[in-house]
């Protein structure tokens, strides 16, 4: 395309990531580095039972034992992992209501467009907000607990239901199962815990945000939810962070337990800093997400729009165990200037007439790498499963690249397993198209590439719809060349 | 009014465009006929901005305003809209949304209000039944498995809600059986209101049974060789167009 084109491209790469400012509050910090001891303070720290800090250090032994893995599409120089500061909190002791957080807080995340404010709140939303290591708020609790849903920062829940996080903590994700959910396991010091009891729909749709903001920190959330017989519920995260030139390491485990008829949407708008145009800093986010559906007939759907990020690996899962259960994927990946992004899910077919959906959308621009990397894994007794994958990547420019990497494996001849990929590049026609009809160069890649997501951003629940749709507008900018 | 002076432009290093002088005054159709390979979509793409032609000399003004060294929108803010020979596939866009949001940004560069989505579904719905398309159609996405006649109904329908000062008919009929015919020519008939003109481009002598231009011009070889009234383009379909070149 023209020079002009590029020129204008340049200008809007260069236009700053908006969540980029960081908050000026005292901070509590564990000294640098990993060790047995460290897992053990922040065992201590949060006056954990015994049982769990057994399990922390079962999962830092098995880490020690580990390595990294190198087998994704990305490449990123070694990560120091002793150089890390693996607990960051405000000083001040956790508030007990809205109205003891820090104020400095509260606007933070006001100005990340989170009001914690229950008056100024999205009418609708339950927001639990994570800030480092730990939560400093969660709204709506009351009007949630008289449906008998609890939403409360995952520490609190080992004190307060310590049967309940016991009896499905690592039951999904054990504390060994790779090589960052071990380092997770065993440092995890904060993230949202859900129950939503037999037969209740959740009131409200749940959402976390995390805030990564102390440097040289990593975040490293654990996330539970459980959703009992018949009980449905709706969760959001998103996630934001400072721009700083270092890279940062952002290690999460989420895991979702659906029984009979249980059904869990699980969506997440991932912003993380990205880096810089040059590909100096942003966030690296290495994290595992799995669901099982346990139960007959129960659900469980993952959307994502991953937008942030110098690297992102993460495969949300579905275990599909119970008969006639239904486990979905919804992606948009995004990366732009120097991003890697590899990512996809798992599909495990366990049960009878079990289904799977996986819609993967992945666009790249500038000189970022996007992988779709799925497996789906059809076991002897799943008679009658099946699944659908369509994967589709969109190519900005003539300097990035998109690859697609299924993994079929089926062991039962009744199941069926399709598979749709395309590769396109917004076509100059399509742009002039626009143009002539008085659309700018921006908008009318935003619109062709919103309408190339169409398919999962309709998964998202309508408040962050519109948001998402502007996310990807704002991602993409300058990318046209 | 457009007025174009000795137009000359290229694509890589063919000249296509080797002098085209052209005035079409305010409230009149003119149409352009011409062989294959005479210039003429060249023509209504140099007009309408696409890239990759280079305009080596001459100009090119509508309502005094030099368009050619206008960006693609800006030419269609000023009033520019080019009726597309292949309209494009917009895949997921749906046509409800790419119209209003073509319409606001046309309205927005006006310095005029934009209009929110209950205002502009009453303003497509009713262009839509002028031009006797059905309403679904607004709910379909962009030319996304549309027919060829529905293709360029959609074109009449853009056309229609965008009000442009000036229509580039590039080959519309080609492809059309007759009612898709008439209906193109009822679009562009409706907007004639003695402001309004029109630049159509047609193989045919057919389509101008139903638009009756003002004045018919011969592109040939990258110049108007002939311009006369609406008879010669009956004059033409009986005669062809061997020989014209050397007029």
């Amino acid at each position: 395309m023209s020079t002009t084109t590029e020129t204008a491209i340049q200008e809007l790469a260069d236009r700053k990531y908006k969540y980029g400012f960081t908050t000026d509050i005292p901070m509590e910090a564990f000294p640098r580095g990993l060790s047995a001891d460290i897992v053990r303070l922040i065992s201590a720290k949060k006056g954990e039972p015994d049982w769990l800090l057994a399990w922390r250090l079962k999962a830092y032994e098995a880490w020690l034992r580990m390595e990294e893995p190198h087998w994704a599409r990305i490449q990123h120089p070694p990560i120091d992992y002793q150089s890390l500061y693996y607990y960051a909190a405000p000083a001040k002791p956790a508030p007990k209501s809205l109205d003891e957080v820090d104020p400095e807080l509260l606007k933070t995340y006001e100005k990340l467009g989170i009001p914690l404010n229950e008056r100024a709140a999205l009418a609708g939303v339950a927001v639990d907000a994570v800030f480092d290591s730990v939560s400093v708020a969660t709204t709506f609790r009351e009007t949630l607990a008289k449906a008998g849903v609890i939403f409360c920062p995952i520490s609190e829940a080992v004190r307060e239901h310590p049967e309940l996080v016991r009896a499905y903590l690592g039951s999904v994700v054990p504390a060994g199962d790779n090589y960052f959910a071990a380092l997770n396991s065993a440092v995890f010091s904060d993230g949202s815990f859900v129950f939503v009891p037999k037969g209740v729909r959740c009131p409200m749709e749940l959402s976390t945000y995390f805030r990564i903001n102390a440097r040289n920190t990593g975040q490293f959330e654990h996330t539970l939810i459980i959703a009992e017989e018949g009980a449905s519920v709706s969760y959001l995260e998103g996630c934001t962070a400072p721009m700083r030139d270092e890279n940062q390491l952002h290690a999460a485990v989420v895991e979702l337990v659906a029984l009979d008829e249980a059904k869990i949407k699980y969506s997440t708008v991932q912003n993380w800093y990205p880096g810089d145009a040059e590909g100096r800093g942003g966030i690296y986010n290495f994290v595992t997400k799995r669901g099982a559906c346990r139960g007959r007939n129960s659900k469980i759907s993952w959307t994502q729009v991953e937008t942030g990020s110098a690297i992102t690996w993460k495969y949300p899962s579905c275990i599909l165990q119970g008969e006639g259960s239904v486990g979905e994927f919804y992606s948009v990946a995004v990366t732009n200037h120097h991003q890697q992004a590899d990512t996809g899910t798992k599909m495990i077919h366990i049960g009878r007439n079990t289904t799977s959906t996986i819609v993967s959308k992945g666009i790249s621009a500038g000189r970022s790498n996007n992988t779709y990397r799925g497996l789906v894994k059809i076991l002897p007794g799943a008679a009658g499963a099946r699944n659908f994958t369509q994967c589709d990547s969109l190519l900005i420019g003539n300097e990035c690249g998109a690859h697609t990497v299924p993994y079929i494996e089926s062991r039962n001849a009744s199941a069926k397993v399709e598979h749709e990929a395309t590769t396109s590049k917004i076509a100059e026609d399509q742009l002039f198209y626009c143009r002539s009809r008085g659309l700018s160069e921006e908008d009318a890649v935003g619109l062709i590439v919103n309408g190339f997501c169409r398919e999962v951003l309709k998964e998202l629940p309508m408040e962050f719809a519109v948001e998402a749709q502007k996310l990807l507008a704002v991602s993409l900018e300058g990318s046209v060349g | 009014m457009l007025e174009i002076r000795n137009l000359h432009a290229r694509i890589g290093e063919t000249e296509i465009l080797k002098g085209v002088d052209l005035v079409i005054p305010d409230g009149q159709v003119h149409a352009v006929m011409g062989p294959n390979g005479a210039g003429k979509s060249t023509l209504a793409y140099v007009l309408a901005g696409r890239e990759g032609y280079e305009v080596t000399a001459g100009e090119a003004l509508f309502n005094g305003q030099d368009i050619l060294a206008m960006d693609p929108e800006d030419r269609a803010a000023a009033g520019i809209f080019l009726a597309f020979q292949y309209p494009v596939e917009l895949p997921g866009v749906g046509n409800a949304n790419f119209l209003r949001t073509a319409l606001n940004a046309i309205r927005k560069k006006r310095g005029e209000e934009e209009l929110d989505a209950v205002a502009f579904l009453k303003l497509a719905r009713a262009a839509a039944k002028q031009l006797a398309i059905k309403e679904d159609f607004l709910k379909r996405n962009v030319n996304v498995g549309f027919s060829g006649g529905e293709k360029k109904r959609n074109e009449m329908l853009q056309m229609a809600l965008l009000r442009p000062g000036l229509a580039i008919l590039d080959e519309t009929d080609s492809g059309l059986d007759i009612d898709a015919l008439r209906i193109v020519a009822e679009g562009v008939n409706a907007l004639r209101d003695g402001k309004f003109s029109a630049l159509v481009i047609t193989h045919y002598q057919r389509l101008l049974d139903h638009i009756v231009p003002d004045v018919v011009h011969v592109l040939a070889n990258g110049r108007i060789v002939r311009s006369g009234p609406a008879a010669l383009a009956r004059e033409l379909e009986a005669s062809g167009y061997a020989g014209l070149e050397a007029a």
